[in-house]
């Protein structure tokens, strides 16, 4: 290779340095959530703003390159998927208390980081589906039935290791304690119809296919397979399930954001924060994705809001986040994916 | 100014290692071996630093203790072994779709041959997680064969009959092995091509049937292209994450995830990664084993091109049937549904974009083909010239991040480098003032850089294969000419193993085009590959959102893998002439 090439090849190496040096006004987000989720709130936040916003999407390992980069992260928000990833990039270090009012007013407390270093943004509830068909209105009614013996090969989840079921699980040994939720999820395991695979949607599709009788999933799943053509009659073989409503009320998580540590757009930063916990954002989040939004006047979508009002869990988010390690071995242990 | 630059590079080259520019006169061997020795552990070091970091994490285990014990005493086992059986199935599926059909298309002419060709590489093109997704879609319960089923037999329930699930452990291996077995197809047939028909014609009369000439004579002389093809694919089915995810089978790689991310401890998912670069060592240690055996005594001076034997009638059908069914499933079915729903979900608003999207990836994979084969060209030659144990190892090492997951080597590739940047921007700034930043983390840089480290297997393999068929004896001549390595490097082997470099450019730009964790996590801002972009949508199960883009990561597959058989037929005629008349002689 020639000196010349080797000059034009290091151009091109170093270009996207420039690029990124050039910008004017600017916020960088590292999001756990899919750009076609987040994308159209950007959009509108640009618009009224004027403020570029630059995304990198993965869906794991953004904490790991926050702390690497450090200090000199270009990183500004982290937007996640759920409790577990807010609470680990906030233990890692890599986060930074936010002061705000507009944040205070627009997100209840429990969905607020006491140590104000993670926001909720959207909540959404872990209930059962049940076939319409095969299954009576009441004849189940909490989580802890999914467990008993007749429900023996009706049962359809995803796997026992993915961060809906973690959590689900952990929120189980908060109340039940270790050796309860091993219980509940060894005669769960022994309910299952077939071996976990498959997200949410593909569990009410098992469903409808006649492979099993009652399945768990997030709510906002029912309003996605609703709103698509080619999904609305697995959605309509089901009936919604807002389990323990006599008791402690629905399992619900949130996906949320955190300002990163190093944010050296801190204003643009906030501005970002408080305009997607504010009232526009927070009902395009209601309308495309059929989330719950966290701030109280947000109007529900048309759909979700016809599910009705349900009691949901007041347990601490943070409890449900510590407890995810010790829920992930108890999958292991009573050999739930096998 | 850049000839300037290059001449002063030269003259300062030609005082550290005489012999490197050609100048100097023969240099004293010990001497020489050093710079080629040096030289190797520098294009090392940038590869081996990210499986280094992943290795030496492990040494500082974090989050709860007893980890091991909790894994040992419940799923570790199970990890064991669906990892090792998913790596034999598809080991074995690869060498009996892959050598089989070059085989068949090397040796015999049958309907369709010329197609098959290049036909059998077009797998190649399909990420395996596409694949599975595809598969899925099709063999599910409301997929288009059950349906059909259902249709004839009047069930009605999933409950009325049985169907095997494609969410298994040999779903993995069936859909693996079919977009996998291409890098077997290429290699066998670049072994094959190599043989003299003498040799076979010898076999024939010493009473071996086709059958005894294939297991006794071809077989034997291709074993190590052969090796090499499946060593890498038993790789690939190692740090797979994203098909056996789906498949929901649980191995190592899934459990480095689990460890990593559900139990908190990166140390561990490094620890459980280390315990995968075993398996890779094992891997090379087996090819190399295979390749030793092998002593070059074709008679080159009496090289015969193969002549194909015509089949006919239910031999031939047979033979066109076993080319055209790994096609069909590995290329035409995936391509067809990803059609399929491209026109009903076509969105036009997204086409702009795409266009973006595939210049993305297209640059992406070209930065580190390009990079990848020139590291692989130059370790491959140095530790030829140095021949000692060291260099070997240092060379065999480079394979590690071919074998551990993506995500994980892109937590070994951010390490390293962030750990550079944050010095020289700390140095910057207390001697010079200036904040430099990240220098390099977030860049296209850092991102060829991992996928050099990732795919420096692929390109080694495929330069290594055709630079030991170039022998010894052949070297020596032209090393007793008084030439310096490099000008042997330039004007005899360059040539010599020409389909070898592109066989390894093609196939890192293609594997490229389709790599996804690392692209995913180290990528800077707004910067949207094919792959990333298909990601998005897959990971929801929505593959209709996605089929174009998947359909334009098929495409941009077809170009390198036409090239590539090309590149494949003229290489090994470019072998052949080299081996009747040896280029040494123009020299002389």
């Amino acid at each position: 290779m020639n000196a010349k090439k080797l000059c034009l090849a290091l151009g091109v190496f170093l270009l996207p340095l420039h690029a990124g040096a050039a910008a004017g006004e600017e916020v960088n987000v590292y999001s756990h959530r899919q750009p076609f989720l987040v994308q159209p709130l950007f959009d509108v936040f640009t618009e009224q703003t004027g403020v570029k916003v630059n995304t990198v999407f993965a869906r794991k390992g953004l904490v790991e390159r926050l702390k690497r980069e450090g200090a000199n992260s270009p990183a500004d928000v982290i937007l996640t998927v759920d409790i577990s990833r807010l609470a680990e990039s906030a233990e890692a270090g890599v986060t930074q208390a936010v002061r705000s009012r507009k944040l205070r007013r627009n997100i209840p407390r429990a969905y607020r980081d006491p140590r104000r270093h993670w926001f909720g943004l959207t909540t959404r509830g872990r209930i059962i589906a049940a076939s319409k068909e095969r299954v009576q209105p009441g004849e189940i009614t909490r989580y802890e039935d999914l467990a008993l013996p007749k429900w023996r090969g009706r049962v359809c989840t995803r796997s026992g290791k993915h961060i809906y079921m973690v959590a689900l699980t952990a929120s189980i040994t908060a109340h039940h304690g270790r050796d309860g939720a091993r219980q509940w999820l060894a005669g769960l395991k022994n309910n299952l119809a077939r071996k976990p695979q498959g997200n949410d949607r593909a569990q009410v599709k098992a469903i409808r296919d006649g492979v099993c009788d009652v399945a768990v999933i997030n709510t906002y799943y029912m309003g996605k397979m609703l709103s698509d053509p080619r999904q609305v009659s697995w959605a309509e073989s089901v009936f919604m399930i807002f389990p323990n409503q006599d008791g402690r009320g629905v399992h619900v998580n949130v996906s949320g954001m955190a300002m990163t540590r190093s944010a050296p757009n801190r204003a643009n930063a906030l501005r970002l924060m408080e305009f997607l916990s504010g009232a526009v954002a927070q009902q395009i989040y209601a309308e495309q994705n059929h989330e719950y939004p966290v701030k109280k006047s947000t109007p529900l979508s048309g759909l979700v809001s016809s599910w009705g009002e349900f009691k949901s869990d007041e347990l601490a988010l943070a409890r449900i986040a510590e407890l995810r390690g010790e829920a992930s071995k108890l999958a292991d242990e009573v050999g739930y994916d096998n | 100014m850049p000839t300037r630059l290059a001449t002063t590079i030269k003259s300062l080259l030609r005082r550290a290692a005489p012999g490197f520019t050609g100048g100097a006169g023969p240099a004293p061997a010990a001497s020489r071996r050093l710079w080629w020795w040096t030289l190797l552990a520098l294009l090392c070091l940038p590869v081996l630093a990210p499986v280094l970091s992943v290795v030496l994490l492990s040494f500082f285990p974090d989050g709860e203790d007893g980890i091991w014990h909790h894994l040992y005493s419940t799923v570790l086992g199970g990890y064991i072994f669906n990892t090792v059986a998913l790596m034999a199935g598809v080991g074995v599926g690869v060498f009996c779709i892959g050598a089989g059909t070059a085989w068949l298309v090397t040796m015999y002419s049958f309907p369709g041959r010329a197609v098959f060709e290049w036909c059998l590489l077009l797998p190649l093109a399909v990420p395996a997680y596409l694949m599975a997704y595809c598969f899925t879609d099709l063999l599910e319960f409301s997929g288009p064969v059950q349906v059909f089923l259902r249709g004839i037999f009047g069930w009605s329930s999933a409950r009325d009959y049985w169907f095997p699930d494609i969410r298994t452990l040999p779903g993995a291996v069936a859909v693996m092995s079919l977009v996998l077995y291409p890098y077997v197809y290429l290699m066998a047939r670049l072994g094959f091509l190599e043989l003299s028909s003498n040799l076979l014609e010898s076999a024939r009369t010493l009473g071996y049937g086709a059958a005894g000439a294939f297991y006794k004579v071809a077989l034997p002389l291709a074993r190590p292209a052969i090796a090499v093809g499946i060593a890498l694919v038993c790789m690939e089915t190692l740090n797979d994450y994203g098909t056996v995810d789906h498949f929901a089978v649980a191995t190592l790689s899934r459990g480095v995830f689990d460890v990593w991310l559900n139990m908190g401890s990166l140390g561990g998912a490094a620890q459980l990664s280390s315990a995968m670069l075993v398996f890779a060592v094992l891997l090379v240690a087996v090819e190399r084993a295979a390749r030793r055996r092998r002593r070059y005594d074709q008679d080159h001076h009496r090289f015969k091109p193969l002549t194909r034997q015509p089949l006919r009638g239910g031999r031939a059908f047979l033979a066109t049937a076993a080319c055209a069914l790994p096609v069909a499933a590995g290329f035409v079915l995936p391509g067809a549904l990803l059609l399929h729903y491209a026109v009903g979900y076509w969105d036009s608003s997204r086409a702009g974009r795409f266009l973006e999207f595939a210049a993305n990836s297209i640059l992406l994979s070209t930065l580190a083909a390009l990079t990848a084969v020139l590291f692989a060209l130059f370790i491959a030659y140095a530790r030829r010239l140095c021949r000692n144990p060291t260099s070997n190892a240092l060379a065999s090492l480079t394979a590690g991040g071919y074998a551990l997951p993506g995500a994980m080597l892109a937590i070994g590739v951010l390490i390293p480098l962030s750990w550079l940047d944050n010095r020289v921007d700390a140095w910057a700034e207390a001697n010079l003032g200036i904040d430099t930043g990240l220098l390099l983390s977030g860049t296209l840089a850092a991102l060829v850089l991992a996928f050099v480290a990732r795919f420096l297997a692929v390109a080694s393999g495929a330069v290594e294969a055709s630079l030991t068929r170039i022998t010894p004896n052949m070297e020596h001549a032209a090393r007793s000419m008084g030439y310096p390595p490099l000008k042997v490097l330039r004007k005899f082997h360059l040539p010599a193993i020409r389909g070898g470099l592109w066989a390894g450019l093609l196939l890192v730009f293609v594997d490229g085009m389709k790599e996804l964790p690392m692209t995913l996590l180290l990528r800077p801002f707004n910067f949207e590959t094919l792959s990333t972009f298909v990601y998005q949508y897959a990971s929801s199960e929505l593959l209709e959102e996605c089929a174009a883009g998947g359909l334009l990561i098929l495409a941009a597959g077809l170009i390198p893998v036409i090239l590539l058989s090309r590149a494949l037929t003229t290489g090994a005629r470019g072998g052949r002439r080299v081996a009747r008349e040896p280029v040494v002689v123009e020299y002389i």
